[in-house]
């Protein structure tokens, strides 16, 4: 094996003597494994290879038994995880393509950047199925807002999404952002994509044909954002600052040439195996893509397109430049695939070939310089069943009463309060940053339960959302995992839609500690359960480990992406009351649940006790009925009790809808308790008075616990308990505080 | 030869990011800066040795180009 | 009639466009490559919003250079209806086929929500079914579409009738002089605006006050014509 003879780089003896991989990432027991599978020790771009491929990133070595717990099957189901994304058939020959991914540690680092490069990371795993993308999403936390730092976070995470979304043209129609001092140094940054595809039109990442070539597109590479992959498996300190090397700079520009030179590829279907560069750049795409073909690659890297002079296999092969694509083709296809990316004006280089000996093999400048069996690269990494256990707070939170605090009498007060919190206040200061319309096809917009897109020359619209709140799985994983996916269900089925399958995005802190690892496994069973109550798969998602500084580790957040069909746009509804006089219709029951509630966390900051409890066949049950009424045509708007409970979804109702509302609920509960508590599978309807006799007998039958609670009206939310008035405020008001709680904490 | 570009936007033009800037200034205790205008720098390296000759055809670049003469100003400098 | 949408590379309001003709009028519509050098077959040529050539350097000023744009120039001479919106109304100004520039929004961020305008010259070939001071809701999703024009040039448009819409009073989104959100050349066959009326043609998506700027640009075609035909 000729050893790279550059001066800067360690010798393999120096990687063993030094222990230099240990600075990648790899432990003594990993590296012992590396020399058998290579019969040696490896050189330094080997090791600097095997570290990335053998990254919690790359090889999920500490999440696999946690990902084996979900249900990925399904009717619908086309691709489950393993490839750039899942796909789930929406019929006539259509499906829906959708991942979420996260970028966290470079958007804690450069936000703007961070943040960017991950709306265009998330975009190339769709297009790179041969799916056009047609929306955007995004779940951001951050730390308290009234932070300096988390300020700047904040303004240049949401700037940097806004850059590389509204240049490439695809509309961000949705996501959520909360804010809580868990997040204070881990900011979270996950972006969805969703696409649409041909059955006939699905691409794979693989590398197929012994001898034909293999084909890098994008621009050319440069020293940019090398170990990334390794970066994101590390907790945050000091040093991240310096790391600053692995942040990339995002180009949207040239993904949009890439986008469409791809996808024009993929239409003249020659292709015969793509994905894109994303973690681990050229090393990952060209690993994975061999060994899902049971083939090896020979890469030859003098021929890999490069923008710095002097870089060496090892800073061509861990390079994370943006938007670029390693595709194969037979060898008769060559011009024409070149022809393609050329009128796009894209460089596209033949870098390597397919073979048979199951090898990466990497030549340069006349030499091999790396020799390593694909499937020990990609198949071998051991996978570690890290220790788990319950801490003690947990089993000592049961006892404490969530409800026991002084009542609240000023209940105005506490509505306003509420809604200032900029977990519950407007996004609009978000989300008009974002060109939520480009294409024409997004008939909800941001702001709602769950944005629709409708699927252009058909009836058809898809519903989208993502879901997660933190606090409740930080009391409780299991009962937080399972309203993540129940609450992302209940959005999309208040849109209209059937729910169809989710992605989902596991934020959490050190694994290699029990009790975060504890919290992993209980969030993860609590999604299952209620994956598998609700129809809704796990078609593909990420992890994102190692969440914590020197404070601590982020509440997990395993955030919920999820899809639903809208089976006709008369089905499409939206939050807002629409017409004075309609009457209103709480489903679902209440009780005194406040672990980890919006009203906890104003009144105290931390959260504390048990979170609401959910019972998913009562979850079930609420969301088929508001299903089938809805596409009976008897509901004229349907919102989602999540975060500030009754008060708040009422105020937002009339919010969106520029109405006021006159209710009266009677109850055994303090009134205070009655409005805020944040108890699960409730869902607030409105229907013409024409309709709501057939839809409170639609919800008799399927046996929904629900009453009739008032009338929507002009510009007022009146709301009285046991004809007691309890709120009273001119909507313009509430509006006023829920609108400018954001802009006034940015200025 | 190298060629250094400067275009900002004209005196009478609104700069908004000059005004961001300024105000962050201040807000961190830069009292004393009374103003602040944003441009851009451009680098050019251009194949000549004939000073005359690459003055004309720069300007020409800014003229068409590289700087839009309805809000913006240029001025440029020659190296080498 | 035959309508042109011209596509340059990072344009991505370009599929809008061609959804919006084929929705509002049904007329033929095509997608025209940025190096194309003969656009003589268009009587009205759409230069659509997006992020051409990413707009590095300042907005419209690369696309400016695309062969295509002397077919335009050409075009406009000729008396063709041209529509430039959002990013293609930076093209036509830098391209000096309308006067003024766009600058930086004053608020610094890119704003994308719906925007009250009002009609004030319904006499161009692209806003004849409005009434004139008709107010009408199309959206907007910009981050550099500030109008600026020196004192003179202002006169000037105001003299001859080229401001076509302002946004309403108080609800300026981008701090643009007098409130301009399109105007038009001399002539009136030249308009560029920064609101997106391609996005305001379907109720469902929010609007559908932009539908009549669309049947306005057939009327005006067929008024044009049917004089030369009973002429």
């Amino acid at each position: 094996m000729a050893q790279q003879l550059t001066a800067k780089e360690p010798t393999p003896e120096q990687i063993v003597d030094q222990k230099i991989y240990t600075q990648f990432g790899v432990s003594d027991e990993e590296f012992e494994l590396i020399c058998g599978f290579l019969g040696r020790k490896p050189n330094y771009t080997e090791i600097g290879v095997f570290s990335v491929m053998w990254s919690e990133h790359c090889s999920y070595k500490n999440s696999k038994p946690i990902l084996k717990k979900f249900p990925i099957t399904g009717p619908r189901v086309l691709m489950g995880p393993g490839e750039g994304a899942g796909i789930v058939d929406i019929g006539d020959n259509q499906a829906v393509v959708f991942k979420i991914e996260s970028h966290n540690h470079p958007s804690a680092v450069e936000p703007y950047q961070g943040a960017a490069t991950g709306v265009g990371g998330i975009i190339r795993d769709i297009f790179s199925m041969g799916a056009r993308p047609v929306a955007l999403l995004n779940s951001l936390r951050f730390g308290n807002l009234t932070n300096d730092r988390v300020k700047y976070l904040f303004e240049n995470v949401v700037g940097g999404i806004a850059g590389y979304g509204n240049c490439i043209g695809i509309p961000t129609v949705a996501g959520e952002v909360m804010f809580d001092e868990s997040y204070e140094g881990n900011p979270l940054v996950n972006a969805m994509c969703v696409g649409l595809i041909d059955h006939d039109k699905i691409q794979r990442g693989v590398a197929k044909g012994v001898g034909n070539p293999v084909f890098y597109v994008g621009p050319a590479t440069g020293r940019d954002g090398i170990h990334g992959a390794t970066f994101a498996s590390v907790e945050l300190s000091e040093e991240s600052e310096e790391k600053r090397t692995a942040v990339q700079v995002g180009d949207p520009f040239m993904e949009k040439l890439v986008m469409e030179a791809t996808l024009e590829l993929i239409d003249s279907g020659i292709v015969l195996g793509i994905q894109d560069m994303g973690a681990a750049g050229l090393t990952c795409s060209s690993a994975e893509m061999a060994s899902k073909a049971g083939n090896g690659l020979e890469l030859y890297l003098d021929e890999v397109p490069q923008r710095e002079t002097g870089m060496t296999p090892y800073e061509m092969m861990l390079s994370e430049s943006q938007e670029r694509m390693l595709f194969v083709v037979e060898p008769q296809h060559e011009e024409q695939a070149k022809e393609i990316f050329d009128r796009w004006g894209i460089i596209c280089a033949k870098v390597g070939k397919v073979t048979d000996d199951g090898r990466l093999r990497l030549f340069h400048q006349g030499e091999e310089v790396a020799d390593m069996p694909v499937t020990a690269l990609v198949d071998e990494c051991p996978v570690y069943n890290k220790p788990s256990s319950e801490p003690a707070s947990f089993r000592e939170s049961a006892s404490i009463d969530t409800g026991a605090f002084e009542e609240i009498t000023d209940l105005n007060g506490a509505l306003e309060k509420v809604l200032a919190s900029p977990t519950v206040a407007s996004k609009e200061w978000v989300y008009n940053q974002y060109d939520y319309m480009v294409r024409t096809a997004t008939a909800v917009r941001p702001g709602s339960d769950a944005a629709v897109v409708l699927v252009d020359g058909t009836r058809k619209a898809l519903a989208m959302t993502t879901d997660c709140n933190g606090r409740y799985v930080h009391l409780d994983p299991e009962m937080g995992g399972r309203i993540a996916v129940a609450e992302a269900a209940r959005n999309i089925v208040c849109s209209g839609a059937e729910p169809l399958a989710i992605t989902d995005n596991l934020n959490f802190g050190n694994p290699e500690k029990p009790e975060i690892f504890w919290q992993l496994e209980k969030s993860a069973d609590g999604m299952s359960e209620a994956c598998v109550k609700l129809d809704t798969p796990v078609i593909g998602g990420n992890v994102s480990l190692y969440n914590e500084n020197a404070k601590g580790a982020i509440y997990p957040t395993p955030v919920i992406g999820m899809v639903g069909l809208v089976h006709d746009t008369d089905h499409i509804t939206t939050q807002g009351f629409k017409s004075e006089g309609d009457v209103i219709v709480l489903l679902g029951d209440t009780k005194a649940e406040f672990g980890g509630s919006e009203l906890q966390y104003v009144l105290n900051g931390a959260p504390s006790g048990r979170p609401p409890v959910i019972d998913l066949d009562v979850e079930k049950q609420v969301q088929g009925a508001v299903l089938s009424a809805i596409q009976q045509g008897l509901v004229s708007s349907a919102h989602d009790l999540s975060e500030g409970g009754i008060a708040v979804a009422l105020a937002e109702s009339c919010m969106s809808g520029c109405k006021g509302a006159n209710v009266s609920l009677s109850s055994e509960l303090r009134p205070d308790h009655l409005l805020f508590s944040e108890s699960q599978s409730r869902i607030l309807l409105s229907a013409k008075p024409e309709q709501a006799e057939k839809l409170t007998a639609l919800l008799r039958e399927q046996g929904v616990q629900h009453a009739v609670i008032g009338t929507v009206t002009g510009s007022n939310l009146t709301i009285n308990v046991n004809g007691k008035p309890a709120i009273n405020a001119p909507v313009q008001q509430l509006e006023k505080v829920w609108k400018d709680a954001i802009p006034c904490l940015m200025k | 030869m190298k060629a250094r570009v400067y275009v900002t936007i004209k005196e009478n033009v609104l700069d908004p990011q000059g005004t961001a800037v300024q105000g962050a200034l201040h807000s961190i205790g830069f009292n004393e800066v009374d103003k602040v205008r944003i441009g851009k720098y451009l680098e050019l390296d251009v194949d000549t040795n004939d000073r005359a000759e690459a003055e004309e055809r720069i300007r020409q670049m800014c003229e068409k180009l590289l700087a839009n003469t309805v809000v913006e100003d240029y001025r440029f400098e020659l190296e080498g | 009639m035959k309508f042109a949408v011209l596509v340059f590379p990072g344009s991505n309001c370009d599929i809008d466009c061609y959804k919006a003709v084929e929705q509002t009028v049904g007329q033929s519509v095509d997608y025209v490559w940025h190096t194309t050098t003969d656009l003589s077959a268009y009587d009205c040529i759409i230069v659509p919003g997006g992020f051409s050539y990413g707009d590095y350097l300042r907005c419209g000023s690369i696309a400016n250079f695309a062969p295509v744009m002397n077919e335009v120039h050409k075009a406009a001479e000729a008396g063709k209806y041209i529509l430039g919106i959002c990013n293609g109304f930076q093209i036509l100004t830098e391209s000096r086929l309308l006067p003024g520039a766009l600058l930086r929004n004053n608020g610094m961020k890119f704003r994308c929500h719906q925007a009250l305008l009002e009609v004030v010259n319904n006499e161009t070939p692209f806003t004849n079914q409005y009434a004139q001071g008709e107010v009408i809701d199309i959206p907007i999703a910009h981050g550099e579409g500030s109008y600026y024009c020196d004192e003179a040039t202002l006169e000037q448009l105001k003299a001859n009738n080229q401001i076509v819409f302002r946004y309403v009073a108080g609800a300026n989104p981008n701090g643009s002089v007098e409130d301009i959100a399109g105007i038009c050349n001399k002539a009136g066959n030249v308009v560029g605006m920064m609101p997106h009326p391609e996005r305001a043609v379907n109720s469902l998506l929010g609007s559908e006050d932009g539908k009549r700027m669309f049947t306005s640009i057939l009327n005006a075609w067929r008024e044009q014509h049917g004089a030369a035909i009973n002429g």
